[in-house]
């Protein structure tokens, strides 16, 4: 019976639309060429396996000779990439709404999204009466924003992988929300960590546990983002490693491609629930009471 | 890594001498200062880049279409208004036009009833004034003809009377006659 | 020495075994999502207003998992 085989064959080609026959295609040619391009590299030898996925977190000065010492004043490839993510603040909100127009243009459009997005995050999260905190938070917002979406160029240094970075970013968050808490309420924002809806005896341990979790608010704060941010990106360098491999390389480079895919949510998404957890715990400080 | 002439003295002591990173880079005390300078730097940057000159910009733009939205929804609203208003003057206008043909019609109907009646009235006193003088027309027509039957009988008696060789006497015919009529 | 390697053996194995922490709050944060995803599926009406407070529960749940992640990094490179 060789005829049904024939038949199903012919089925399935005619099920499959032009576009999926060309991606296949494309994959298929991709592949080849990697497989082609590492076993003309690997002819150097030295196949052995080489994991450096922290080497792209260090900080190198941009001129000059690699290995100059670096000085606070020193500029880096982190104070690259950093003000690579001002001038993209710069192009959306300074070049992106130059017209004013009344009915916006496409790159107008996206930044009074932008805005709206974060002004309505800022305003239904804190409330009203925080929106003079509005500038300093979408300013963090764009910061770890376009830090994480720069940082997925490859080659790039990210800033938002340094501990340093988002230490700072959270600490200043963490001293404001203390500061505004105490200049607006006094010593009521201690009540803050004394849960008057609990049973009596129960009230101090919340308190301490209270007082442990505000402490360490700006340590998930900063972990969070640099973790999510360095585990990505350390991910993809460690496939990046195993593509020395010749048979493994196809899969390493689609398994970059895939994390690459999920990085550039997680960008997105890092930048978001910082916002908005510095949006609770500033109204944390407007609004002490349980 | 090529790189193998690095000063491992002013690199810092995160570096080892293959040019890779001694334990998390992250960590390393001697590029906190640079780190936190350059983003004290970009911070500021965008702050002012965003109070400046973005937002109140965005914000200027935001008002305005708002307000033009609030004003062009007025205007509808208002147009909407004046087309209701122009819409209840024509309805009105057209009730009253009705009312107005009904009043006219009315009107002429009544007065084509009243000029029909008295024509009705006169045409009737004419048929009547005819009927009368007919009927004593007829009633004298017929008072002739009595008379004149009696006449042309005495008339036709002598007559015959002659023809029959006879001598005609009135006063005998005429008797005769009249007896006739008379008695039948 | 024996004492370096078995120092070594010590750092490694823990690294490992916080990482299964920062696996553990991967079922932390898919059940708050899933738990989410199945009251929007109820009343979608209200999943909206809720999303915030479904990224507030997946950073919480996130946090813990970020720590074990956070050990273990501090384990391979750290110590």
């Amino acid at each position: 019976m060789p005829k049904p085989p024939l038949n199903n064959r012919a089925q399935v080609r005619r099920t499959m639309g032009t576009t999926e026959v060309s991606i296949l295609v494309f994959f298929a040619v991709v592949i080849v060429a990697l497989i082609v391009i590492s076993v003309l590299f690997s002819v150097e030898g030295e196949s052995e396996l080489a994991f450096h996925p922290m080497d792209q977190f260090m900080i190198k000065p941009l001129f000059g000779e690699y290995g100059d010492p670096v000085y606070w004043y020193t500029v880096t490839n982190l104070t690259f990439w950093m003000a690579l993510a001002v001038l993209c603040v710069v192009l959306m909100f300074v070049l992106g709404t130059r017209g004013r127009a009344i009915v916006p243009g496409r790159s107008q459009s996206v930044a009074e999204l932008t805005y709206g997005f974060v002004f309505k995050m800022v305003e239904d999260v804190t409330g009203k009466e925080a929106v003079k905190f509005f500038p300093y938070i979408f300013t963090l917002f764009l910061f770890i924003l376009f830090a994480n979406f720069v940082a997925l160029i490859p080659t790039s240094a990210s800033p938002t992988s340094q501990i340093t970075v988002t230490a700072f970013l959270a600490l200043a968050v963490f001293l404001t929300v203390t500061v505004v808490g105490f200049v607006k309420n006094g010593m009521k924002f201690l009540g803050l960590f004394w849960v008057s809806s609990a049973p009596l005896a129960l009230r101090p341990i919340l308190a301490i546990i209270e007082l442990i979790s505000y402490f360490v608010r700006p340590v998930s704060h900063s972990i969070r983002l640099a973790g999510n941010i360095m585990a990505g990106h350390a991910v993809i360098k460690v496939f990046a490693g195993f593509a020395a491999i010749t048979a493994i390389a196809p899969v390493s480079v689609l398994a970059i491609t895939a994390i690459f895919g999920l990085e550039v949510l997680v960008a997105f998404i890092q930048a978001y629930v910082f916002t908005i957890l510095t949006c609770v715990y500033l109204k944390d400080a407007l609004h002490p009471s349980h | 890594m090529a790189i193998d002439t690095i000063d491992l003295e002013l690199a810092g002591s995160c570096v080892d001498d293959g040019g890779s990173a001694i334990g998390m880079p992250q960590l390393c005390d001697a590029w906190f200062a640079n780190q936190i300078f350059w983003l004290i730097v970009a911070l500021v940057a965008i702050f002012l880049i965003l109070t400046r000159i973005a937002l109140p910009r965005v914000s200027a733009v935001l008002a305005e279409r708002s307000g033009t939205i609030s004003n062009d929804l007025a205007a509808a609203e208002d147009l909407k208004r004046q087309a209701t208003e122009a819409e209840a003057a024509y309805e009105k206008a057209l009730t009253d036009a009705r009312a107005e043909a009904q009043r006219i019609s009315g009107e002429a109907r009544a007065a084509i009833k009243a000029d029909l009646d008295a024509a009705i009235a006169v045409a009737d006193e004419k048929i009547g004034a005819k009927a009368a003088e007919s009927e004593k027309q007829i009633t004298e027509i017929r008072a002739g003809a009595a008379a004149s039957v009696a006449q042309v009988a005495r008339d036709v008696a002598s007559e015959i009377v002659t023809a029959l060789g006879g001598k005609a006497d009135a006063a005998t015919v005429n008797a005769a006659v009249d007896a006739r009529v008379k008695g039948n | 020495m024996e004492l370096e390697a078995a120092s070594a053996l010590g750092q490694f194995a823990g690294a490992g075994l916080a990482a299964i922490g920062s696996g553990l709050a991967a079922i932390g944060v898919g059940n708050v999502a899933g738990n989410f995803l199945a009251g929007a599926l109820r009343n979608p009406s209200a999943a909206n207003a809720q999303t915030a407070t479904l990224f507030i529960g997946i950073a919480f749940a996130e946090a813990l998992g970020i720590f074990a992640f956070l050990v273990s990094l501090l384990l391979m490179f750290a110590v």
